[in-house]
């Protein structure tokens, strides 16, 4: 082989590799999805969200019951995160873009790049010992303040990241005009990157909507419909993870399903907020 | 505006024919033809976003990896064409070297920085590899500047010695033409000056083609100069001809400074 | 808001008189700087209750019995021995294998996507690598917990066993609930982080640079190790990094498929525990010296995915700003998972 054909050769060579590596990556999550369609599909009925558990199903009873205090739970308890999350963690990347850059900026900016890489069961523990034992038991309410804190780091550095994108010269010509500095950012600047914005929360949502571990000891579980925001709350992480572990063939075809919902669920959300950056992102 | 006749005497070094080059819906080269002759400098001058770059850039087939660029057309070296299917760009860079605007030194010594090229090419003899950067940076005129330093990164150099250490790089390969896209832009006078003094001399080996934003030096350095405007090569001609007595009013309403 | 504060206002009773600067605008601007700067101190104070609360919960286990606690092998709740070795033998061992099979196949992606790939296929494969992070970990838990341990018990530790049966750590019965399988999850999990992240470090390489190595005629796996790979060192490293800490923490799905036994054993097959995984299973129900021992465990594995974090950011930093004067290509702003 000549020097130039070894080269050309090993060229090949890499991109095959890389190629490799980009299959290699992408079976398994053929494999995943597709068990998850398929056993989801068979295992999918009205009473899955029409229905609340039915203790007769666990020992391979008949497939009765549902989930559908899991489905009003996740709603409720994300619900409760975004209430949180959402007008906080906005705040908090308005600060960041426009008055952060002091020294007081510096630590909430570490602190939200820390916090996203705090592993979310610690998020559950510190929520478990500061809500949950002085309420005297999980709750929606305390499952709702863990997945709000995990929503803060994500929705606040894409709100700073996405309000940087927002020329200053538009920030100036609205100061120009005589608007205070408060109005030509709520008017202006957060109207501007407004889809960016809403792009972070999408995605934070998304990531919480999946959550299982902040959840384990501050939501807890149950079988019925939540009534209040104070009693244990049922989820579908957590009651696919219960159901998982279970012996019974029909509590794991119902929480097939009920994965098959929460990853369309998931999956939709994270295409809808790629669809709303989309049409800005001309590289 | 007529299309300058193509002139391809028979001691073309490179020849375009009917170039022209599209990014997406935009033209940004026009039916270009033009030859590079053995041991000339020729110089493209015009307004910026006149196509000039995107032209220098086709000699080598540097647009290739650029995302929607079409060039249609042909470039011969030597009379073969280096668009056609079985020609890998890899082999027409070898012969093809480029210095470019900002100098892009790469993040190793400057020892490697000048032996890359020879390394990829598959030179391992240690004494050969010494030898052949010795003239490279001789011919670059930075060898009495860092031999002492060879091992030093290449980034610690000042700017005119970081564009001088390209040059080197490329000439390292002992390349058959030289393409030089606005190598002295940002350099100080006098790293320039000497820039300049080392293309007049590096005519004596090979054939230049430079890109520049500066009509004085197109007059000091290059024997023929292509004017380029709106992605039409409007004239080409000695030097002496297109900035004294130009054949196209846009040529000479350019070099008097009328627009551009 | 300006009507109440023109009541103690010395100026008020004149200025009907005097045309003055409307004291609107300084108002709402002091609100506003107020309510933006509480939010951002609340980011601050959840990452502070957090470790304050595991601070407080551990009963200064670390201060009182350091290395006793840290090198004990034993966890017995029953009879009162917390000894965190086999939590941190699990969790270290687990994350660093994981990662270890992950970083290629992730590398090997990113240059796929940012060198290779047609055009076409770039942003289709890239979401799809993309989703692989957006699946719960609960969900790959329970594909692993019905699919990947049996087969692993009946199919792919056997095979191991009778190829590499020669290693120690391919040794023993086939459990399928195990290490191995938790480090299988965590490899498929750390993935999308470790490679999306490289995509972004290799994609900001300065043009400049990769144009000079083609311009020498160099093929694109040579411009790679020339330019490429030197330039975006520390960031990839970085992305190894935050894999690492992804790993660490990883609770619901490892929680699913390890076995959850406070061994340490040799082999592969058998089952284990991490720090991330007793506490989720144990937490809940503990109190006293166990819980102390718990919080314990929480803390160090706070400091670890912090400090990993940490050193991930700096040297993200560090690529952006060494190597070059040239400026990276693509500036755009990151926006890490």
């Amino acid at each position: 082989m000549s020097p130039y054909a070894r080269r050309l050769f090993k060229d090949r060579l890499v991109a095959a590799a890389c190629l490799g590596a980009a299959l290699l990556a992408v079976a398994p999550l053929v494999a995943v999805l597709g068990h998850i369609a398929v056993q989801g599909v068979s295992g999918m009925s009205l009473a899955l969200v029409a229905d609340v558990a039915r203790p007769d199903a666990i020992d391979g009873g008949a497939a009765t019951g549902g989930l559908a205090h899991a489905f009003a739970g996740t709603g409720l308890i994300v619900g409760i995160a975004c209430l949180l999350g959402v007008p906080l963690g906005v705040a908090a990347g308005v600060y960041l873009a426009e008055l952060g850059d002091g020294r007081l900026g510096q630590a909430v900016r570490f602190s939200a790049d820390v916090l996203a890489g705090v592993p979310s069961i610690l998020i559950g523990v510190t929520v478990y010992a500061l809500v949950v034992i002085p309420m005297r038991g999980p709750s929606a309410l305390a499952g709702g303040i863990a997945l709000g804190i995990m929503m803060l780091p994500t929705v606040a550095r894409t709100t700073e990241a996405l309000l940087r994108l927002v020329p200053d010269s538009l920030r100036e010509a609205s100061l120009a005009l005589g608007m205070p500095k408060w109005r030509a950012v709520a008017r202006v600047v957060l109207r501007t990157a407004a889809p960016g914005v809403a792009t972070g929360v999408l995605v934070a949502i998304a990531r919480v909507a999946g959550e299982t571990a902040a959840l384990l000891f501050t939501a807890g579980d149950s079988n019925a419909m939540p009534e209040s925001l104070t009693e244990p709350t049922a989820s579908v992480t957590v009651k696919i993870y219960e159901y998982a572990l279970s012996p019974s063939p029909v509590r794991h075809a119902q929480a097939w399903a009920a994965a098959l919902v929460l990853v369309a669920v998931i999956l939709l959300l994270n295409i809808t907020a790629r669809a709303i950056v989309r049409p800005r992102a001309s590289r | 505006m007529k299309h300058p006749p193509i002139d391809a005497p028979a001691d073309a070094k490179m020849r375009a024919v009917g170039l022209s080059v599209q990014y997406g819906e935009k033209v940004a080269v026009n039916e270009v033809s033009l030859s590079l002759l053995s041991n000339e400098v020729l110089a493209f001058i015009g307004p910026s976003g006149c196509g000039k770059s995107t032209f220098l850039r086709t000699l080598n087939r540097m647009n290739d990896s650029i995302e929607g660029v079409k060039v249609k057309g042909s470039v011969e070296l030597d009379g073969e064409d280096i668009y056609a299917a079985d020609v890998d760009p890899v082999l027409v860079r070898r012969r093809v070297g480029m210095v470019f605007q900002k100098s892009n030194p790469f993040p190793k010594s400057i020892f490697e920085n000048v032996a890359y090229g020879l390394r990829i090419a598959g030179v391992r003899d240690r004494g050969i590899l010494a030898e052949k950067v010795e003239r490279a940076l001789t011919q670059a005129a930075l060898w009495d500047e860092v031999k002492d330093r060879l091992d030093e990164s290449g980034l610690g150099l000042s700017g005119g010695q970081q564009q001088r250490l390209c040059i080197a790089r490329a000439l390292a390969v002992e390349p058959e033409v030289l393409l030089m896209d606005e190598p002295a832009s940002a350099l100080d006078p006098i790293a320039t000056a000497k820039i300049e003094e080392l293309i007049s001399e590096l005519r004596k080996t090979l054939s230049i083609a430079i890109v520049t934003h500066s009509m004085q030096q197109a007059a000091r350095i290059s024997q023929r100069t292509g004017f380029f405007y709106m992605g039409k090569l409007v004239e080409l001609d000695d030097t002496t001809t297109i900035f004294t007595k130009p054949n196209e009013r846009a040529t000479e309403d350019y070099i008097t400074g009328r627009f551009g | 808001m300006a009507t109440a504060s023109s009541n103690d206002d010395p100026a008020a009773p004149g200025a009907e008189a005097a045309p003055r600067f409307d004291r609107e605008v300084n108002v709402g601007d002091i609100v506003f700087r107020a309510v933006t700067a509480f939010a951002g101190v609340l980011v601050i104070l959840a990452l502070a209750l957090v470790v304050v609360d595991l601070g407080a919960a551990s009963g200064r286990t670390l201060v009182r019995d350091g290395a006793s606690f840290l090198g004990a092998r034993a966890w017995d709740p029953v009879h009162g021995l917390f000894g965190a070795l086999p939590f941190l033998y699990g969790s270290v061992v687990t994350s660093i294998a994981a990662v270890v099979g992950a970083v290629p196949i992730a590398f090997g992606i990113a240059v796929y996507l940012t060198e290779y790939a047609p055009l076409w296929l770039r942003g289709p494969l890239g979401f799809l690598v993309e989703l692989l992070a957006a699946v719960p970990s609960v969900v790959y838990g329970f594909w692993g917990v019905l699919v990947l341990v049996p087969w692993l018990r009946t199919t792919g530790e056997p095979a191991l066993a009778s190829a590499l049966g020669f290693l120690p750590i391919f040794q023993g019965p086939p459990v399928g609930n195990g290490m191995l399988a938790a480090v299988l999850i965590i490899g498929l999990m750390v993935l999308p982080t470790i490679s999306s992240v490289s995509r972004e470090v290799l994609s900001a390489v300065p043009l400049a640079l990769r144009e000079g190595a083609q311009a020498l005629g160099a093929t694109r796996s040579e411009m790679l190790r020339a330019v490429v790979f030197p330039y975006a060192r520390s960031g990839l490293a970085g992305a190894v990094l935050l894999g690492t800490g992804r790993a660490l923490g990883e609770t619901m799905a490892v929680t699913m498929v390890i076995g959850n036994r406070p061994t340490i054993a040799a082999s592969a097959f058998a089952p284990a525990s991490t720090m991330a995984t007793v506490i989720a299973n144990q937490y809940d129900e503990a109190s006293g010296a166990h819980l102390e021992a718990l919080a314990t465990l929480g803390l160090l594995l706070l400091a670890l995915t912090v400090a990993l974090n940490v050193a991930a950011r700096l040297l993200a930093v560090r690529t952006r700003t060494a190597g070059s004067a040239l400026p990276p290509r693509a500036p755009r702003a990151s926006l890490l998972p």
